[in-house]
């Protein structure tokens, strides 16, 4: 273990995102609970993006793993409602299942050296696989519509991990998830595996003739990734009380994982939670601008929901094309 | 589960070579566009999407059938020769993968247009050519007619390919992008070409989907995923491999859907696909890795 040695400019950094219900408070107290559910989903999907960006950054780009927070989400809600079991032990399960599929996906893919396009489409096939189960398990999952975790009395639910009502108990708890994220991606920043998986991304010839196990060190960081996204699948369901195949496992999830983490700058530590601020402030502020103008609204009628999506493909393309390092990427690359 | 070897099996069975008619010209352009540049458009079903709505328009406007196809085809081919423009050959020099999530944001981008301008209901052309009743089995006429120029327009691909001085010449960039150039051959404007002929495709399958489908932003998303495991199956690039690999996924969809759930049909499909990769990573019919 690598002992936290922080900088007092990251340290008066976290502590100035600690105080942020606080300011949400005196800034914004009449609509506290909406700024604090935005500040909660920014958290929990920059934990989640920044589980994706392990690997992602190693040249690994999976489109699969909408495909472990979908895992991570349903094996919770149904462990629970079906079973009776908790989630602090579904939680568990949930994330080591996850972790296997993605043991296994990864094994034979790393093997055979699955790179590139192959390798991006071969996780696709397994996040179409996964949200197709959940869609054919209906009788269990609700199929297309989603299901709900069943309320274990009202309000607030030690046993059944249900803090959703507490806004400010729930911005702790993705706080805390997030602080963990960034831990594990620092951790990995500083290990020997981050030399590995960086010489293995350049040329895998060359790493294994220096003696790196390259499909053991790519199976470490994949098993890593996915259970991270599994973890924040599954508190993300806990949170929003309502899990779909569409809000948290598919296509759109895996993609908007590596959108994000474009955006924001694949290879620094805080990229991916740039990436989530920006896509989340990015939607909610187009949401936003477009219910308050009338002008919007009489020019494009109910077409205007669809407003954000166009130009956040927009501005993706712009990103690959004119800032392929993303916001911070390019933001630190001035600033030396 | 009801599953027998009785005359309903076989309509399952025959229904799924008619739909691998069409799924086989699907990958085709997706096909021709990796084996030449390289590239893989992760928003080529929404290609199809957008030809698939031209035609619907074109069709409402008051143009016939045949003439609300061609402009489809017209329509897909410059969508797909700007894509080459603005998007690709931007990109073309930097690693593969940013080629692949470039296309991912012009994903983005058609569906959220394709909702904005047209809405999210369902459309379709309204158009019935009724079905062929064989025994007990019923074939939809529509399907066989896909099934026909789906074939015709792969032989017309393959004839352009083998026997036009172009043809030739997207050939020879296929297979070495560094040398050919050299030789004289502008690597630019086969880049531009091809992708308009790959969209060109993809507009031929669109005039033949709005037959079987129904129109919806989302559309893509069904079928996307479907064709980029059709291609890799076969071996990305290659066409026959693809062509032979339709065949196999639409058997599995066809019967899967027709003893279980629809959705388990597809969700076999893509066990299956990514089982058959690990044993044969270059595709089941690739010869080259």
């Amino acid at each position: 273990m690598i002992p936290l040695r922080l900088s007092p400019a990251a340290l008066a950094g976290f502590v100035a995102v600690a105080l942020l219900p606080w300011l949400v408070r005196y800034a914004f107290a009449a609509s506290e609970k909406y700024y604090l559910h935005l500040l909660v989903q920014i958290l929990l999907w920059a934990f989640i993006y920044t589980g994706w960006s392990l690997m992602g950054r190693f040249g690994l780009t999976s489109l699969g793993h909408g495909a472990f927070t979908g895992i991570g989400a349903y094996v919770t809600v149904l462990l629970w409602n079906y079973g009776g079991i908790s989630p602090w032990l579904g939680i568990p399960i949930a994330v080591l299942a996850a972790t296997v599929v993605g043991v296994l996906v990864g094994y034979p893919c790393f093997r055979l050296r699955i790179t590139g396009h192959y390798f991006a489409l071969l996780t696709l096939a397994l996040t179409e696989f996964v949200r197709l189960c959940i869609v054919g398990l209906r009788d269990y999952t609700g199929g297309s519509l989603g299901t709900q975790p069943t309320r274990h009395g009202d309000g607030i639910s030690l046993t059944a991990m249900q803090f959703e009502p507490d806004r400010v108990l729930s911005f702790y708890i993705a706080f805390a998830l997030w602080l963990f994220g960034l831990y594990v991606w620092r951790l990995v920043d500083r290990s020997m595996d981050r030399y590995a998986l960086e010489a293995a991304s350049q040329d895998e010839d060359a790493a294994a003739s220096v003696g790196i196990d390259v499909t053991r060190e790519k199976l470490k960081i994949i098993a890593l990734s996915s259970a991270m996204c599994a973890l924040g699948g599954a508190v993300f369901g806990q949170y929003q009380m309502y899990i779909g195949p569409d809000t948290i496992a598919g296509l759109g999830t895996s993609l908007n994982m590596v959108f994000a983490v474009v955006a924001g700058g694949i290879g620094v530590m805080l990229g991916p939670t740039v990436g989530a601020v920006f896509t989340q402030v990015l939607s909610e502020g187009l949401r936003v601008i477009i219910q308050n103008s009338a002008t919007i609204k009489g020019l494009l009628g109910s077409a205007a929901l669809a407003l954000d999506s166009a130009i956040y493909g927009l501005l993706l393309i712009l990103f690959i094309i004119y800032m392929p390092k993303g916001i911070l990427g390019t933001l630190l690359d001035k600033r030396r | 589960m009801d599953c027998h070897l009785d005359v309903f099996f076989l309509e399952a069975l025959l229904n799924g070579v008619l739909l691998a008619g069409l799924l086989a010209l699907l990958a085709l352009g997706l096909n021709l566009v990796f084996g030449v540049i390289d590239v893989v458009w992760i928003c080529y079903a929404e290609l199809v999407m957008v030809g698939m709505y031209g035609i619907h328009h074109a069709y409402k406007g008051g143009a016939p059938f045949l003439v609300a196809m061609a402009i489809g085809i017209v329509l897909v081919a410059a969508a797909a020769a700007l894509l080459h423009l603005l998007v690709i050959r931007p990109v073309l020099e930097t690693p593969p993968i940013n080629q692949l999530l470039v296309t991912g944001g012009v994903l983005f981008f058609l569906q959220a247009a394709a909702t904005m301008a047209f809405g999210v209901e369902f459309r379709n052309l309204g158009i019935s050519l009724g079905s062929y009743n064989v025994l007990d089995m019923s074939f939809s006429r529509s399907r066989i007619l896909s099934f026909g120029v789906a074939l015709l327009g792969m032989l017309a691909l393959w004839l352009f390919l083998k026997r036009t001085y172009l043809g030739t010449a997207i050939r020879a960039i296929a297979q070495d992008r560094q040398i050919m150039p050299l030789m004289g051959v502008d690597s630019k404007k086969i880049y531009l070409v091809t992708s308009a002929i790959g969209g060109g495709l993809a507009g031929l399958a669109a005039g033949l989907m709005v037959l079987n489908y129904d129109i919806y932003p989302q559309i893509g998303l069904q079928f996307g995923p479907l064709i980029f495991m059709i291609c890799v199956l076969g071996g990305l690039g290659n066409m026959i491999g693809g062509f032979l690999a339709a065949f196999v996924i639409s058997q599995f969809i066809a019967v899967g859907s027709s003893c279980f759930h629809t959705e388990w049909g597809y969700a076999v499909a893509f066990l299956f696909f990514m089982i058959a990769i690990f044993f044969r990573p270059q595709g089941l019919f690739g010869g080259k890795s």
